[in-house]
C-alpha cells in the first residue's frame, strides 16, 4: 500500500496558537523555560544569600582532616583522615546495610511469601501475622525497638554470653573469630576464581548433555562443593596460610576477631524483615497470578511439586514480581538513612551529619548525600531493570 | 498562573530572609517576644518546669535580655535545638539568638560566621564511669567504649585526646543528653563524656548518682556562653550587656532584693550609671533608661542565678570554681560599666 502524500505547508507565526500540533510545542517550551528560569532563581537566590552573609561555598573543606573518629569503618580510618575520607566510610557503611539487608530481605520475603500460601493453617496463620504486624509498625519504631532490646537485655561484655566457642555476645554487639590472611592467601583467592569458572562450565555441559540424551546431572550440589571445595584444598596446600584470630576479652571490651556493633544489628534485622514482609505480599501476589491450570499441566507430565515451582510457576511469577521489588530494594536503601537514629556510621551520619556539623558546609554536604543516595538507586533501578528485560515475556 | 505565584512566594520568602539579617532588634520588637535556642535538656542547665516553661541557668539569659527589651521575663519563646540544629537554627534567622552550652571556638566564630557575646560558663570536658570500673585516670580508658554527642567540641576532643596517648576506643554516637544517659546506664559506653558541668548535671539525675564517679582530668577549655549571628553589631551589644550587667550586679552586690532601692540612687557611681540613675545610657542600645533594672529583678544576678539552679545547694552541686568573681580567686570577669 502507498502511503498518501500530504504537502507539509510552510511554518507560519499565527500557527504557534491556530494549529493544535505547533501550539502544544509551544506550550511545552514555555513550561521548560519557567521550569529551568525558577531553578536558576532559587539558585542564583542561595549563593546571593550565602553571599550577604559572608559565608563561604566550596568543596575545599573534603581535602582537610576529619578530626573524628568512625566505630565501624571497612577501610583504613582514622581521625587524621579526610572528610572525602570519612565520607567513603560512610558510603561503604551505606552500602554495608542496603546490599546485607537486600540479600535477607529477598530470603526471608521469597520464604515467607510462598509459605503464606501453604496449605498448613499455622504456618500461614504465623505468615500471616508476621507481614502484617511488621508492615504496620513505622520502620524507625522498629530499628529503636531492636537497638533497645540489644542494647538493654543482652549481658555486659564481662558476662557475655558465648553461644559457639569464641564467639561472644553482649551489649557490645557480636563478636566472632575472624580471617587472617597470612602471606600466600593469594594461593586461595587463585582457586576460587578457578572454582568458578570450573562451576560456569560444568553447568554449561550439564545443560547441552541434558539437552542431548536428556540425562540430569545434580548440578547445584555438584556446583556448589567446587566453589567451597576448591579453596579449602588449596589452603591446605599451601600449608594453611589463614588463619583465625580469636577475639578475647581485654579490659572493657572484646579485642581482636570481627565485632558486629548493636547499632549494625538492629539497623540490618529490622530492615530486613520490614521490607521481607512487602516482599512476601509481592511473591504471593506473583504466585497468585500465575494460572492453576499451570500447575495441573505440569503435573500431568509428570513434574515432581518443587520442579513444577522451580520450572514452571516460579519463572512466570518473577514477570509480576521483579517490577515491585525493585521498588522495594529501593525503599530498603534509602531507608537506610534511618541509621542516625541508633548512631550507626552511613553517610547521613558521616559526610551529611559530623562533617558537616564540624565545618558548617550545610548545602555543600547535602548535596554530595543527595547526589550519592540518587546514583545507589539509579544503579539499583538500572541493574534490576535489565534483570527484568530478561525475566519479561517474549512477545513474537 | 500558578508559576507566577510559586515564583512570588519564593521572593517574598528570600527577600523576608534578607531583612532578618539586620535590624533584630526591631523584629523582636514587632513579634513581640525573643526567640532563643536552648538545648533540649540538661538538668540545671535548661529544663521545663511542672508548668512547661523552660527554666534553668542558660534560658535564664534569655530572659534577661527578654526583661532588658520588653521590662518582662516571660517575653521569651524557646526552641529546643540540638548539637546539630543549633547554628543552622541561629544562621537562617529562625532563632534571636543561642544560649546553649554552647563552647566559643576559633571557627564557629570566623567561619560559621557567628557572633560569641561572651562566656556565661567556663568548663572542661571530663569523664564519668561506673564506680564498679574502678578507673581511676582518663588514662586507663584503653579499649573503652564511650559516648559522646555528635556535633560537638567534645567529639574533636575526644579523638585528640585518646590520639595523644597512643590509646584505642570505640566512638559511641549520640544525638541527645538524654539518649547518652540511657546509653550509658544500660552500659553500651563504659564512658560518658562531655562537659564537666553537664557530666554533673547529668550524674544528678541517676537514681544513684553515688555510683558513678567524675574523673580528675579535664582535657579542654569548654568557655560556653550566648551568641548571635553576624551582622547586627547592635543586637549582639544588647546580648553582651545583659550578660554582663548580671555579672557586674554580682560583682557591686546590686541583687534581685535590693536592685529596686539602689536604683533610685547610691554612692556607688558605677551603679548609678548602670540602674539608670545616672546618665542615659540605656538609650546607646535603643533601650529603655531602666534596662538593667529590669535585667537584675527578672532572675537576680549572676550569682543568684547560679545558686538557684547549679549551685552546692542544687542537686547538681557544682562549686563556682573558674566562674567566681575576679575578685574572689575566679576568672569571670565583666568590662566596666562606664
Amino acid at each position: 500500500m502507498s502511503a498518501i502524500e500530504f504537502e507539509r505547508p510552510s511554518f507560519k507565526l499565527e500557527d504557534l496558537w491556530t494549529d493544535r500540533r505547533w501550539r502544544g510545542i509551544g506550550i511545552q517550551v514555555i513550561a521548560i523555560g519557567a521550569l529551568f528560569a525558577f531553578l536558576a532563581y532559587i539558585v542564583n537566590n542561595t549563593i546571593n544569600n550565602l553571599h550577604l552573609l559572608g559565608i563561604e561555598t566550596g568543596y575545599g573543606f573534603l581535602s582537610e582532616p576529619s578530626n573524628y573518629d568512625i566505630n565501624q569503618h571497612l577501610i583504613e580510618y582514622s581521625s587524621r583522615s579526610t572528610h572525602a575520607r570519612a565520607a567513603l566510610v560512610g558510603i561503604l557503611n551505606t552500602l554495608l546495610i542496603a546490599v546485607t539487608g537486600v540479600f535477607a530481605a529477598t530470603l526471608i520475603g521469597f520464604a515467607a511469601g510462598v509459605l503464606r500460601l501453604s496449605r498448613n493453617w499455622l504456618i500461614s496463620r504465623i505468615m500471616y501475622i508476621y507481614v502484617e504486624v511488621t508492615r504496620n509498625v513505622p520502620v524507625l519504631l522498629q530499628i529503636l525497638f531492636w537497638h533497645a532490646l540489644v542494647v538493654h537485655s543482652l549481658p555486659r561484655p564481662k558476662q557475655a554470653l558465648e553461644p559457639l566457642p569464641g564467639t561472644f555476645l553482649s551489649n557490645r554487639g557480636f563478636v566472632i573469630p575472624s580471617f587472617e590472611f597470612n602471606e600466600g592467601s593469594w594461593v586461595i583467592l587463585a582457586a576460587f576464581v578457578v572454582a568458578i569458572i570450573v562451576a560456569i562450565a560444568f553447568a554449561r555441559h550439564a545443560r547441552k548433555v541434558q539437552d542431548a540424551t536428556g540425562k540430569i546431572y545434580p548440578v547445584i550440589s555438584i556446583n556448589l562443593a567446587i566453589i567451597v571445595g576448591l579453596p579449602i584444598l588449596a589452603h591446605f596446600a599451601a600449608g594453611q596460610p589463614v588463619g583465625l584470630e580469636w577475639p578475647a576479652l581485654k579490659g572493657f571490651n572484646f579485642r581482636g576477631g570481627l565485632v558486629v556493633t548493636p547499632e549494625f544489628l538492629a539497623l540490618w534485622f529490622a530492615l530486613s524483615v520490614y521490607t521481607a514482609a512487602f516482599i512476601a505480599e509481592i511473591v504471593r501476589a506473583g504466585i497468585q497470578a500465575v494460572s492453576h491450570g499451570q500447575t495441573e499441566a505440569a503435573y500431568a507430565l509428570g513434574l515432581r511439586p518443587n520442579w513444577t515451582m522451580r520450572l514452571i510457576i516460579l519463572p512466570q511469577a518473577l514477570r509480576v514480581i521483579i517490577p515491585p521489588l525493585i521498588s522495594e530494594y529501593l525503599n530498603l536503601t534509602k531507608n537506610s538513612s534511618l541509621a542516625i537514629a541508633v548512631g550507626y556510621m552511613d553517610i547521613v551520619a558521616t559526610i551529611g551529619g559530623i562533617s558537616l556539623n564540624q565545618t558548617g558546609r550545610a548545602l555543600e554536604s547535602m548535596s554530595i548525600v543527595l547526589s550519592l543516595y540518587l546514583l545507589f538507586s539509579l544503579l539499583i533501578s538500572s541493574v534490576m531493570n535489565w534483570y527484568n528485560k530478561r525475566v519479561a515475556l517474549v512477545e513474537r | 498562573m500558578k508559576v507566577t505565584k510559586v515564583l512570588l512566594t519564593a521572593a517574598a520568602v528570600s527577600t523576608l530572609a534578607t531583612a532578618a539579617m539586620a535590624g533584630t532588634l526591631d523584629d523582636v520588637r514587632a513579634k513581640g517576644f525573643v526567640q532563643c535556642g536552648v538545648s533540649t535538656g540538661v538538668a540545671g542547665f535548661a529544663f521545663t518546669d511542672d508548668q512547661g516553661n523552660w527554666q534553668g541557668f542558660d534560658p535564664a539569659v534569655c530572659q534577661a535580655v527578654g526583661a532588658a527589651i520588653f521590662g518582662d521575663k516571660s517575653k521569651v519563646k524557646y526552641t529546643p535545638t540540638t548539637g546539630k540544629t543549633r547554628f543552622e537554627a541561629l544562621k537562617s534567622g529562625e532563632i534571636d539568638m543561642l544560649a546553649r552550652n554552647t563552647t566559643w571556638t576559633y571557627s564557629r566564630d570566623v567561619d560559621l560566621k557567628l557572633t560569641f557575646v561572651g562566656v556565661n560558663y567556663y568548663d572542661g570536658q571530663g569523664f564519668m564511669v561506673p564506680k564498679a570500673l574502678g578507673v581511676k585516670s582518663a588514662k586507663e580508658l584503653d579499649g573503652a567504649s564511650v559516648c559522646i554527642q555528635t556535633g560537638t567540641t567534645t567529639e574533636l576532643n575526644l579523638a585528640d585526646f585518646f590520639r595523644s596517648n597512643k590509646m584505642s576506643y570505640e566512638p559511641v554516637p549520640i544525638e541527645t543528653n538524654a539518649e547518652a544517659r540511657t546509653n550509658y546506664l544500660a552500659g553500651r559506653c563504659d564512658v560518658y563524656t562531655t562537659d564537666a558541668s553537664g557530666l554533673a548535671a547529668t550524674r544528678a539525675t541517676f537514681e544513684n548518682p553515688g555510683d558513678h564517679v567524675i574523673l580528675p582530668e579535664i582535657i579542654s577549655k569548654e568557655p560556653l556562653g550566648p551568641l548571635v549571628r553576624h551582622g547586627d553589631d547592635q543586637w549582639g551589644d544588647l546580648v553582651r550587656w545583659s550578660l554582663n550587667v548580671l555579672i557586674i550586679a554580682e560583682e557591686l552586690g546590686v541583687t534581685s532584693e535590693n536592685v529596686e532601692k539602689l536604683a533610685k540612687g547610691s554612692d556607688n557611681p558605677e551603679i548609678n550609671r548602670m540602674l539608670g540613675a545616672e546618665g542615659n545610657y540605656g538609650a546607646m542600645l535603643g533601650l529603655s533608661k531602666d534596662w538593667a533594672v529590669n535585667v537584675i529583678k527578672a532572675g537576680g544576678n549572676y550569682g543568684q542565678i547560679f545558686e538557684r539552679y547549679i549551685g552546692p545547694k542544687t542537686p547538681i552541686g557544682l562549686e563556682r570554681g573558674l566562674n567566681a568573681q575576679w575578685t574572689d580567686g575566679g576568672i569571670l570577669y565583666s568590662p566596666p560599666f562606664r
